[in-house]
């Protein structure tokens, strides 16, 4: 990457960047989701983030919920966020969790006071936080500040053709220019985990590869199921592929040639630059919200036949390289490197100009997916609620 | 001249279709990175991504993409035969 490119974009109090600007308003249950939109119908400007869960969990799976929560509250691109559970202390657990980052946090709970009381005051703080959010200017910053994750969805073998290279040789130039970039889909190594262990520069980061690729593997293996039309899926099939493990070879094209620095838990935030893998879900929603957990404030994802994922905090920039996706779902497609498997462009044109849409969408301009309001927002659950 | 199909790799067994390929003698193709062009006689309809036979394959051998095995043929493969899950599944979680 010619080092020297920058973006407009919003430099939070602990220093990270952001490219978008969002007061959120984040239950910490299912049972807040009333609450939360009631506040987004009231004061314009904020974005609710409902979910299905937050009840009786524990253990890992409580505190993958806890650290999904806090991660997305802190995450650069959310300027504010208003807090509502049901219970005191969980509600305070995850604020102050996302207060760490030094953004302005409030929280209520709705035990004892009612949703109506609630949403009164929630609506309140939240017309406050909107004010001094959109107060905020952006200014310019280095690109390679901004965090990036990547993944594929729907893929065919055009992704492994055309798309994921692409983002390969972007990750190539990004990471070297100093950025950092997460990859992730666990499951759908298979095939291919040797390729990338092999580039895990850390031996003890290595063996958190394998242990993290080891355990998925058995939790799916466990289950004795035919996995055909689940993975690879009915629209993999469709597109051509035949096996994970070809499905596998094709995703890890996305990581180019480059080395990976640090091996990463569920949502678990960066140390250092590079190229990071995170142990994720293979399915997007899940994936893309564990990656914005971790801090990414940027993803490109590439498909074949034709994935629509977005993400409430996250732009999601489209890219495929099969010819027919881009011209029939060309309302979700935001960049078509369709060329790239005709030859008629090469990897190094299709990854300057994924860097030039990186840099427009990363000052302002809307993915696809966000005019589209694609908003998914879904967390991993590990095992059954107690 | 446009190619019909790609290859990842020198060693590879299979090709993808990068637009849709009727039966005919004689179909372009070219391996990627500089491996250089080559022709197939395909005989079979092979869509667009969809992965075509570089030589004969026998029942039970590893398919070779990218250089490494995505796989095993369930049936004796003809050069120039689609290649999919009617004749090709994967090892692992098999």
């Amino acid at each position: 990457m010619s080092s020297g490119r920058t973006f407009l974009g919003y430099r939070r109090a602990d220093g990270r960047v952001g490219c978008r600007n969002h007061v959120i308003l984040l239950p910490v249950d299912d049972l807040s989701n009333a609450a939360v939109e009631a506040v987004a119908s009231v004061v314009q400007g904020t974005m609710a983030l409902p979910h299905p869960y937050g009840r009786l969990q524990f253990g890992p799976d409580l505190a993958l919920h806890f650290q999904t929560l806090i991660g997305t509250g802190g995450n650069p691109n959310v300027a504010a966020v208003v807090v509502i559970g049901i219970e005191p202390n969980w509600t305070r657990r995850v604020a102050d969790g996302i207060a760490a980052s030094g953004k302005p946090v409030v929280a209520f709970s709705i035990e004892g006071a009612g949703d109506l009381s609630i949403i009164e005051q929630a609506s309140r703080a939240a017309k406050t936080l909107v004010h001094d959010a959109t107060g905020l200017a952006r200014e310019e910053i280095p690109l390679h500040e901004l965090l990036i994750s990547t993944k594929c969805g729907e893929s065919d073998t055009t992704s492994g053709l055309g798309s994921n290279p692409t983002i390969g040789r972007f990750a190539e130039r990004f990471v070297a220019s100093g950025g950092t970039f997460f990859f992730g889909e666990t499951s759908e190594l298979t095939g291919g985990e040797d390729i990338v262990s092999d580039r895990i520069v850390d031996p003890v980061q290595r063996e958190k590869f394998q242990r993290l690729f080891d355990e998925h593997q058995k939790v799916i293996l466990d289950q004795e199921a035919n996995l055909l039309g689940s993975q690879p899926t009915e629209g993999n099939i469709a597109g051509g592929l035949t096996t994970i493990e070809e499905k596998a070879l094709g995703n890890i094209q996305k990581i180019g040639n480059a080395t990976v620095t640090e091996v990463l838990e569920m949502g678990e935030a960066p140390q250092g630059t590079g190229l990071h893998f995170m142990d994720t879900s293979s399915a997007a929603a899940e994936s893309i919200t564990l990656f914005a957990a971790g801090g990414a404030a940027l993803h490109l994802f590439t498909t074949g036949q034709g994935n629509i994922i977005g993400n409430p905090i996250v732009p999601v920039l489209k890219l495929t390289a099969n010819p027919n996706t881009a011209r029939t779902m060309s309302e979700h497609i935001d960049l078509d490197v369709s060329e790239v498997i005709t030859a008629d462009m090469s990897l190094d044109e299709a990854a300057t100009a994924t860097e030039d849409l990186v840099v427009q969408t990363a000052s302002g301009r809307w993915a696809a997916a966000e005019v589209l309001g694609h908003r998914e927002f879904v967390l991993t659950r590990l095992h059954r609620t107690a | 001249m446009h190619q019909n199909f790609l290859v990842h790799g020198p060693d590879d067994a299979v090709g993808v279709a990068v637009r849709d390929i009727s039966a005919g003698r004689g179909i372009r193709g070219r391996v990627m990175d500089g491996g250089g062009d080559l022709e197939v006689d395909v005989v079979s309809e092979v869509p667009l991504g969809h992965k075509i036979a570089l030589r004969d394959i026998a029942a039970g051998e590893r398919v070779i993409k990218y250089g490494v095995a995505i796989g095993k043929a369930t049936q004796d493969i003809r050069t120039g035969e689609h290649v999919h899950v009617h004749n090709l599944k994967g090892e692992r979680w098999a």
